[in-house]
């Protein structure tokens, strides 16, 4: 398979403080992958260094593009990586809390269906066109994760794993290449783990694109990754299988402490 | 396709409507001079609250500058019918005068609008300053006397049609890709970059279009006084319309609508008290803001679409 995302030698410091040191990882074509490790291992700072919320302080990310072969991402603008395939989730869920189901999924669909300001002043058919087949599009990506009922939904008034679950959409609404989840399951009971584990699955089979996912549910990861990387104090600890990774002494040592 | 034809000229229906109205009271004499003022004052006011509106209750920007744009429609407008006293240099003052306010109002937003909060307020209201400083000082506006003896260009039909056709086009802004992507910063900015909205142009976009309808309104309001004067765009003024956003409800048009018409008959009633007027003013403001913390709408909006649908549901439901 194809290296999709490539990350050379990636390093994040904080002042004084290297929250990522030289990390290397790639993604392939449709492959799940998941990055755990323990807490302030730098993981998220990982995630907003790809999708560009935060400036890399050395090394390169590169994705793999339709037309133009790989293309640097760094320096870029969180918008412009959003538009050539990398959509997120966050940790603490950030929907837009006070619009609705619908609109939190049609504003994903922004960027790949611009409108010029005059058609959308004057309201001109081509306008009504593209927004019924906006508008549909939308409510069949939710009937896809059985939502359509909650299209009116204000988003913030919706149960915890329904408001993740559209934090999940409204990525896909962008059309990415790559999903990345942050603790998609962060605050979740075993049942709504158990659905979120094969809505993962899913979205992977379905629409075919890569999933890297964040996550400290264990039986979550070990059941739907196929790679897993070990990030601890900013450094990469170990990649494999999950097989290799629970077999690997060093990966248990950060998780129960070394010399137990 | 056809359904928002309906819905469409329904809304065209309830514009003339209004005016018919307006103008069979003022035929039997409901409406005289006096009121017919306030009347367009009031339009006055409705323009230049929704262009504020669109910037501070949709894109969640605090802008505190309104009146700058204001005045550079006023004085473009004044300038230009000084020289040509007839409507269509009212129109090509218009015209330049927005053009210019859209173009401040860009060279103020892409710096400005990095800052959030209080700190965008007091940089839009600097902004604004500069702008009344400028005129002071310019002898083509000829300083702070201000210009008089304009032709009287702008009547209340005018500025009812400019009313209804700012109004529309706002509304349209607001409720198109564009306006969602505007929306969603005012949600959420970190959250609408990762989803790929361009967060700054759809920032400044806003605070351009509610600029340049800001001139819409300064012009208006210079060929029906007639009489401008730096002092009347200073920060006083953009607190004026920011009342009227705040009364009427944050993000709620139909509240800018209501609470402007509110405040402007409820100016004309305390004419009579001479100088208890702006006592009495002030504490129906705090009252108002006392009972109705949200605005007097909150973020409601009258919608034709949504009272058809309603009264579809309730036929069903008698049948």
């Amino acid at each position: 398979m194809a290296v999709l995302l490539d990350v050379k030698d990636l390093t994040k410091n904080f002042g004084g403080l290297a929250a990522v040191s030289d990390v290397n990882m790639h993604l392939d074509d449709n492959e799940l992958v998941a990055l755990i490790g323990p807490n302030g291992a730098g993981k998220t700072t990982l995630f907003n260094l790809i999708t560009g919320q935060t400036v890399p302080s050395a090394g390169s990310i590169s994705l793999r593009t339709n037309n133009e072969g790989m293309q640097v991402l760094n320096g870029k603008k969180p918008y412009k990586i959003a538009d050539m395939g990398l959509a997120r989730t966050f940790q603490n869920i950030r929907l837009f809390k006070g619009l609705s189901v619908l609109d939190n999924v049609l504003i994903s669909m922004t960027s790949k269906n611009k409108e010029g300001f005059i058609s959308s002043l004057f309201r001109l058919p081509s306008f009504y066109k593209v927004e019924d087949r906006l508008r549909k599009e939308a409510l069949d990506l939710l009937a896809i994760f059985h939502m359509e009922d909650m299209a009116e939904t204000i988003a913030s008034n919706m149960p915890y794993g329904a408001q993740r679950r559209l934090e999940i959409i409204r990525a896909l609404a962008t059309k990415p290449k790559i999903l990345f989840l942050d603790e998609p399951a962060a605050g979740m009971n075993p049942e709504e783990t158990a659905a979120l584990t094969a809505t993962i699955r899913q979205i992977q089979q379905e629409f075919g694109i890569t999933v890297l996912l964040i996550e400290h549910d264990m039986s979550l990861v070990m059941n739907v990754a196929e790679r897993i990387y070990v990030l601890q104090y900013g450094k990469l600890l170990a990649e494999g299988t999950p097989q290799e990774i629970q077999a690997n002494q060093a990966v248990v040592d950060a998780y129960l402490g070394g010399g137990v | 396709m056809k359904k928002n034809l309906k819905y469409n000229a329904i809304w065209l229906g309830i514009a003339v409507l209004g005016w018919v109205l307006i103008n069979v009271f003022e035929g039997v004499g409901i409406i005289d001079q006096f009121a017919e003022n306030t009347l367009v004052l009031i339009g006055i006011n409705i323009i230049l609250a929704t262009g504020l509106n669109l910037i501070i209750g949709f894109s969640g920007q605090f802008s505190l500058g309104h009146a700058g744009f204001m005045a550079l429609g006023a004085y473009a407008a004044a300038l230009v019918t000084q020289a040509i006293p007839t409507e269509g240099g009212f129109v090509l003052g218009t015209v330049i005068g927005m053009l210019l306010a859209g173009v401040v109002a860009l060279i103020i937003g892409i710096p400005t609008l990095r800052l959030k909060g209080d700190y965008l307020a007091i940089a839009t209201m600097g902004a604004a300053e500069i702008i009344r400083i400028i005129l002071v000082n310019l002898k083509i506006t000829n300083g702070p006397a201000g210009l008089y003896g304009l032709p009287q260009l702008a009547n209340w039909s005018l500025v009812y049609i400019l009313v209804v056709v700012t109004t529309i086009f706002t509304v349209n802004f607001i409720h198109s890709r564009n306006g969602r992507a505007i929306l969603s910063v005012r949600e959420d900015e970190i959250a609408a970059e990762s989803m790929g909205i361009n967060t700054t142009k759809f920032k400044v976009a806003a605070f351009v279009f509610g600029g340049m309808t800001a001139a819409i309104g300064g012009a208006l309001h210079a060929n029906y006084i007639q009489t401008i004067a730096p002092n009347d765009f200073g920060i006083m003024e953009s607190i004026n319309i920011l009342i009227i956003v705040v009364m009427g409800g944050i993000g709620s048009m139909t509240g800018t609508f209501a609470a402007a018409a509110l405040l402007g008959i409820l100016d004309m009633i305390l004419q009579g008290f001479g100088a208890l007027r702006m006592v009495l003013y002030s504490l129906a403001l705090i009252l108002i803001m006392i009972f109705r913390p949200k605005g007097l709408l909150g973020t409601w909006e009258f919608s034709v679409k949504r009272l058809f649908n309603r009264n579809k549901k309730k036929a069903k439901e008698g049948a």
